[in-house]
């Protein structure tokens, strides 16, 4: 008895189509800050920007994102999470887009989302992706996310991901990550 | 087996550049993966397996979409893991062995080089889809070609047996550096269509950009001499059957196999 009862109770709530499209966008905008980038787990899928779109075709409810770097592992996460949060929440049908055009850059990473980065230990990129220092593929402008000094050097181009660089604070000695602008 | 004389339509075309641009993604990202764990040191390691990681993203892309052009139902792991040497199109060059480092950087560089004007001509593609695959592959190309770039300066401007090496390394692969820039048949319809690019316009670029980081590596531009060719028409050397035969194997035996 009781087993069965938690079983009936572990079942998602379903909501009819007319109870789900009743829910603002917005607030299924909202829900989905729940899906978190793998990697860099204090970003959502709207700090980072790739969550484009959020529309009612028909009775399926179709979200769009678009992939960071193109060969990124965490996009299957994101498609594998925001399925996930969707169905938990009663959505019945979802359809979860992938679309290339227009290319993500790291301007579209939010304010709050930059933050957040450099909260947890992540140095943001500052620049915007077409200013004229990226462009010409200068060094860019880095703060060390532990002291806040400038004083600091790339160890390497590359880091943990795809998207990150390794540097190193100058004054407090700290290795970090960078977020690479593109 | 008489020759189809059937002119190849835009839809055949497509297929087949796309599948072309793929299979030169995959094949050298693949050997650029071979020196997962075996790098110079831990950062370049790190360095080449994300590069390696970009291009196998790229060749995802570009094999959904040939798969979608083609119309047969095949998907990306269909194209990458069941096709045979014979029907792989890339050029020679992606395939050879990684070789030693100076051999990986000279010809990553030369590839990253092409892949830049390649991409950038490809964003004005009036394909819609390899237009959007170009302006993502692009961002990422430009940070391949200063990785690249600055290495081939360091080696080649850096000691005696690292210049040494470089100047082996680019005497070695500079036969198969043409291949990239010769026009066929799909080529043309698709320059003609306004989808592909102009190889011709790419090789002036190309040449210009070589050249100068040459100049800073204290290299010299080898001589053009004797050309290899064949890849795109599947003709390979001996070096791709290996390659696929341990690329494909898991999936040749169990087929379909996931994760």
């Amino acid at each position: 008895m009781v087993h069965q009862q938690l079983i009936a109770n572990d079942k998602a709530q379903r909501l009819s189509l007319q109870q789900a499209q009743a829910i603002p966008v917005a607030d299924i905008r909202q829900l989905l800050d729940q899906v978190c980038d793998p990697e860099i787990p204090v970003l959502s899928v709207n700090d980072l920007g790739v969550l484009r779109d959020i529309s009612w075709q028909e009775d399926e409810l179709v979200v769009t994102i678009t992939p960071t770097y193109s060969g990124c592992p965490a996009m299957t996460t994101f498609t594998d999470d925001i399925r996930y949060t969707l169905l938990q929440k009663g959505f019945t049908r979802v359809r979860i887009d992938t679309v290339l055009a227009p290319a993500w850059t790291t301007d579209w990473l939010t304010e709050s989302g930059k933050q957040k980065l450099e909260a947890y230990g992540i140095a943001p990129p500052r620049e915007a992706s077409n200013s004229k220092a990226v462009l010409m593929g200068l060094d860019p402008k880095v703060k060390c996310p532990r002291c806040g000094s400038a004083h600091n050097h790339q160890v390497s181009r590359h880091g943990s991901t795809a998207c990150k660089a390794l540097y190193q604070c100058d004054d407090c000695q700290e290795p970090f990550d960078y977020f690479k602008c593109i | 087996m008489a020759m189809s004389q059937s002119p190849l339509t835009e839809q055949q075309a497509l297929y087949q550049y796309t599948l072309r641009m793929a299979d030169n993604a995959l094949i050298l990202g693949h050997r650029l993966s071979e020196w997962c764990g075996h790098g110079p040191f831990l950062e370049e390691d790190i360095g080449m397996i994300n590069t390696a990681l970009d291009l196998l993203g790229q060749c995802r892309m570009l094999y959904s979409y040939a798969g979608e052009v083609e119309g047969k139902g095949r998907d990306e792991d269909d194209l990458a893991y069941h096709r045979d040497e014979r029907e792989f199109t890339n050029f020679l060059i992606v395939e050879q062995p990684k070789g030693d480092f100076a051999y990986t950087t000279i010809r990553q560089f030369l590839v990253d080089v092409y892949n830049l004007y390649l991409y950038t001509d490809l964003c004005e593609s009036k394909d819609q889809t390899l237009a959007a695959v170009a302006q993502k592959a692009i961002k990422e190309t430009r940070y391949h070609v200063r990785h690249t770039a600055e290495w081939v300066k360091r080696l080649g401007d850096g000691t005696e047996a690292s210049h040494e090496k470089m100047v082996t390394a680019l005497d070695e692969v500079w036969r198969f550096v043409n291949e990239m820039f010769e026009m066929d048949e799909v080529d043309q319809l698709m320059l003609d269509a306004g989808i592909g690019v102009d190889r011709a316009k790419i090789k002036e670029r190309w040449l210009t950009k070589v050249d100068e980081v040459l100049s800073e590596a204290t290299l010299q531009r080898p001589v053009e001499s004797y050309t290899r060719r064949g890849g795109r028409q599947g003709l390979h050397t001996e070096h791709m059957g290996f390659l696929l035969a341990e690329m494909q194997y898991v999936q040749r035996c169990n087929p379909g196999l996931a994760w």
